[in-house]
């Protein structure tokens, strides 16, 4: 420690204490890290401390080619790099003004509720871990397994897909994997009795998770909640339908919401909208046999690619919440500048620190985990 | 949707339906390994076969992550665009992504359906893997991520180049290829992948990668900055080369090579004369070095060595037999292929660096070549080959048989030249085919009708024109018979040419590879015309030489005996261009650089010599 970055310890009042919880904890989502002042076992103040996971994704990319930025992109966010990379794109096509094929936009729609799925399925084991129901976990991460068992068929790869570049995606999908598809999401809708066996008609589920880390529609508002935590207020915005993009316009599905705001309001609506992935894959794996054409507009050489100076801002809704790119090109081959707006970016540091406020020390991890903070996402 | 029936209060008979789980299927993976998706990324697979080390995966590659290896065993030949080099993958940084795979021009590398990798104790040193088509420590796991030609990501179609009709270009003489408007020039740019390849097949090494870059950037200036580093015959070359770089072209594997030469032509086509000029002039030495070098012959060997002689500070002077400089550029190359002023813009750039070009000065007639020894420290011959060699079949003495490179040489003079309604040419090269063409417009001109027979001794596949020239003469009407032999010239009773007979060919070398035509003589056929010319190649008029140079100077199989900088046997006397090394202007422009490199380096020994 260098001398003039030395300052005093401040002790807190003889009845406080404080705790670190984090960088590396079972009870913190990625490394991350909180520290708490306590009275007791309730909390009285907590700082959210971010920075253990910053790897310069956003100055990465002002380095790296256009084409090249999609192997990066979807490092950004582990548990759903889908819409990472999709939302990447999506603002790149609008600079270049690239025109998406259909076949491309659809299979791009199945790619992202997939991801969604997995995403979802590991949340509620996490969230039932933080309870210290490890049944749950295993079980969501086993099926999540065969939903990589797809994305491997028709992507390539089994978390990390990059499998979009701007204008399209990079291959068609291979013969009979739409059977695959439905014969899947027939075993998830038949597993979803047993997840709420298991887990919402759990006494210690409930009555853990009602009243912890309520916030109110108003609250939420401020501080920028987005995503299913915001529709767990009882607002129903969805950027899917709100500000359709893809084809989900063309695409019939509900927006779940809850009144309570609280955690279990959280891991509801998250229950439910794992039921409405479910019935959009459903409506892809209907139309696509009948969408046909190439899966991607031509495209220049990816070495010599200079795309038409401007800014755009390309919005999605990730299985988090409102994920944007507002990207800036000077005409060159690279970004000039990237933003992302992780959603966890909120959930994580200001909604975490408020809900902190006046919770048990035993709820801190449970409140993170309902939130579905990414701390990857918070540090690009 | 449907409700979630989620209790605050659990059924005391909750623990019973776990009983039920007995009869499942465990959700847990099985143990047993199973097979990878068709499509999986995993570790790479490369034809080395296939692979001509471009290295356009390590460009693309984000993560920094390949690099190329250099291995001494492979084949390298630089004007086939292939490289002994393939390239090498850290796993340390190989991040899977396959774009590597996506933009290989050969389609050499694939990744393998490999999960995890498990090998042995000793293999255990490295992450650091040189793909082979076996499989990573000879562990083959099937093809993994490939492409097909859609979801490649380089463009392997070419820009169309806007042409004229054929039958509005056999109206006149007049240039009929429009070139590159700056939309397709930058498309046909940005196909490049910068692999270089065509810098190292050029016989000049021209900056290839470098200007194309510029024009993609539309930095022209730069271009044309790039393009006089190492060619002062750019409008020429941006016409009429035989492009080696296009045929070295990475691209060029699967799909149309990049059009390099009209992308030359379009740079120095869209900066003006004036500038390129400047541009040119700026890599001119200020220093003058007091030494004087005659150079015999105004063509692109003997201009690109005084170009470059001049840029080092000596004083040139070009001495050029007919009325105006260029040589076979100007009077070998018909003018709707390279239009007369193209040429005078290259050599007023080449004059504004100081070249002195003193025309209609024949050297052994109005100033002998001892003259020119005497008040000159070094002469450079690039006297090229001006006469056409000749069949030597009955009849070919008659003066209704013409030479090509005379004939064209008449018609670039303005002279008039009455033409036949019906011509043969001889040859299977590109002079036959300019010929051809030639004779073709003249036909026009004179007779409302063209009607010009090519005949060649070689078949289809291995006629020795360019592709794009083959495919333009048979736009415009003209038949080319090929592996058909010229027998006699059939020659009426009023003793003038009325045809050529052709004989098929059955082979045309023997089994020693010696030039030694086999012929069917039941296949005679005669091809009815008033003109046969000859273009089957030409040969030095040396004359000029005088006995007594003669005697003295080293030859080798009756041509001149330079070393490889193209000094004779006598210090002072050099000799570039066809007159050693053929055949076309982008070996002349080498050849001249490389005179004139040792001429330079020969007189700064000189001086060190006598200082």
């Amino acid at each position: 420690m260098r001398p003039e970055n030395y300052q005093a310890v401040s002790h807190p009042p003889s009845h406080e204490y404080e705790l670190n919880i984090g960088p590396n904890h079972p009870g913190i989502e990625g490394n991350y890290a909180l520290r708490l002042t306590l009275e007791g076992d309730i909390v009285v103040a907590a700082r959210a401390d971010a920075g253990y996971l910053h790897r310069g994704f956003e100055k990465l990319m002002e380095g790296r080619l256009w084409m090249q930025n999609i192997a990066l992109v979807p490092r950004i966010c582990v548990p759903d790099p889908a819409h990472m990379e999709i939302c990447y794109a999506l603002g790149v096509e609008m600079l270049g003004g690239l025109e998406v094929p259909a076949r491309a936009q659809w299979i791009r729609v199945m790619q992202l509720e997939l991801s969604r799925i997995t995403a979802h399925l590991f949340y509620f084991g996490g969230v039932a871990a933080t309870m210290g129901m490890y049944s749950n976990m295993f079980w969501g991460v086993a099926d999540r397994d065969l939903v990589l068992d797809l994305f491997e068929e028709f992507t390539g790869g089994r978390v990390y897909s990059m499998f979009n570049v701007p204008g399209g995606v990079r291959r068609d999908l291979p013969d009979g994997f739409l059977g695959k598809l439905k014969a899947l999401l027939d075993y998830l809708e038949s597993r979803l009795e047993d997840y709420d066996n298991l887990f919402f008609s759990n006494y210690v589920v409930v009555h853990r998770s009602r009243g912890t880390g309520p916030m109110n529609r108003q609250q939420a508002l401020e501080w920028g909640v987005t995503g299913p935590n915001l529709r767990a207020t009882g607002l129903a915005f969805d950027v899917r339908r709100d500000d359709p993009y893809l084809v989900y316009d063309q695409i019939e599905f509900d927006i779940p919401t809850e009144e309570a705001g609280d955690a279990l309001a959280r891991i509801l609506v998250r229950r439910r909208e794992l039921q409405e992935s479910i019935r959009i894959l459903r409506q892809v794996a209907e139309q696509l046999p009948y969408i046909k054409g190439p899966v991607r507009c031509p495209l220049p050489n990816p070495l010599a690619w200079n795309v038409p100076a401007g800014d755009s801002y390309a919005r999605v809704e990730s299985s988090k919440g409102e994920l944007a790119y507002y990207t800036v090109s000077n005409g060159g081959d690279k970004p000039w500048r990237v933003h992302i707006r992780g959603p966890s970016q909120m959930h994580a540091v200001q909604v975490l620190e408020n809900l902190s406020v006046g919770s048990r020390i035993e709820d801190i991890a449970q409140i993170m985990f309902t939130l579905d903070a990414c701390p990857p996402e918070v540090d690009r | 949707m449907s409700e979630i029936n989620y209790k605050s209060r659990g059924s005391i008979l909750n623990p019973l339906r776990t009983l039920s789980f007995l009869a499942r299927k465990p959700v847990t993976l099985p143990l047993e390994p199973r097979a990878a998706a068709p499509n999986y990324r995993g570790f790479h697979l490369n034809d080395w076969e296939k692979c001509i080390g471009c290295s356009t995966c390590q460009k693309i590659c984000d993560n920094e992550a390949i690099t190329m290896i250099h291995i001494p065993e492979l084949p390298e030949d630089p004007v086939q665009g292939v490289r002994a080099q393939r390239p090498a993958i850290d796993y340390g940084r190989c991040c899977w992504c396959g774009l590597c795979v996506d933009v290989c021009p050969t389609a050499s590398l694939s990744l393998s359906r490999e999960y995890i990798h498990t090998c042995e104790q000793h293999e255990l040193d490295s992450y650091f893997i040189l793909p082979d088509p076996h499989g990573m420590h000879k562990r083959f796991y099937d093809h993994g991520w490939r492409k097909t030609a859609d979801e490649d990501l380089i463009d392997l179609q070419r820009q169309s180049m806007p042409e004229r009709e054929p039958v509005e270009r056999l109206q006149s003489f007049d240039e009929f290829i429009d070139g590159y408007d700056t939309q397709a020039a930058i498309l046909e740019a940005s196909r490049c992948v910068q692999c270089g390849m065509c810098h190292d097949s050029c016989p000049a090494h021209m900056h290839a990668p470098e200007y194309i870059r510029a024009i993609w950037e539309q930095d022209l200036e730069e271009a044309v900055r790039q393009i006089y580093r190492t060619n002062p015959f750019a409008h020429v070359c941006g016409r009429v080369c035989t492009r080696r770089c296009e045929s070295a072209c990475s691209i060029g594997v699967r799909g149309e090579p990049v059009a390099i030469r009209w992308l030359k032509r379009y740079a120095m086509d869209h900066v003006s004369h004036e500038r390129i000029r400047a541009i040119a002039g700026g890599q001119r030495s200020g220093n003058s070095s007091g030494r004087r070098i005659a150079i015999v012959g105004a063509g692109p060997a003997g201009l690109t060595a005084a170009y470059d002689l001049a840029r080092e500070g000596h004083a040139v002077t070009v001495f050029e037999a007919l009325p105006e400089a260029g040589g076979m550029m100007r009077y070998g190359i018909p003018s709707y292929r390279l239009p007369a002023e193209r040429i005078a813009d290259d050599i007023d750039v080449i004059r504004s660096m100081g070249v002195e070009i003193r025309c209609n000065i024949r050297i052994g007639q109005d100033i002998t070549l001892a003259q020119l020894h005497e008040n000159h420290d070094a002469v450079l011959l690039g006297i090229g080959l001006q006469f056409g060699r000749s069949t030597r079949i009955p009849g070919s003495d008659h003066p209704g048989v013409h030479s090509a490179v005379d004939l064209l040489r008449r018609i670039r003079l303005g002279e008039f030249v009455a033409v036949p309604p019906a011509a043969v040419v001889i040859g299977g090269g590109n002079t036959a085919m300019d010929m051809a063409r030639s004779l073709a417009r003249l036909q026009i001109a004179q007779h409302g009708l063209a009607c010009v027979t090519i005949t060649a001794l070689e078949d289809r596949e291995h006629l020795l024109a360019d592709q794009e020239e083959l495919r333009e003469t048979g736009e415009e009407g003209i038949t080319i018979l090929p592996a058909r032999g010229p027998q006699r010239c059939d020659i009426d009773d009023s003793a003038c040419i009325d045809g050529l007979f052709t004989v098929a060919v059955r082979s045309i070398y023997d089994e020693f590879g010696r030039f030694a035509p086999c012929y069917d003589d039941s296949d005679v056929q005669l091809h009815r015309a008033g003109m046969v010319v000859e273009a089957i190649g030409q040969q030095a008029d040396l004359a000029l030489l005088g006995e007594e140079l003669t005697e003295r100077l080293a030859w080798d199989r009756g041509r001149l005996q330079t070393d490889n900088r193209g000094q004779t046997s006598e210090p002072w006397l050099w000799a570039a261009g066809d007159l050693v090394n053929g055949p076309d202007v982008i070996h002349a422009v080498a050849d001249g650089h490389r005179a004139a490199t040792g001429i330079g380096a020969w007189l700064a020994e000189f001086a060190e010599a006598t200082a």
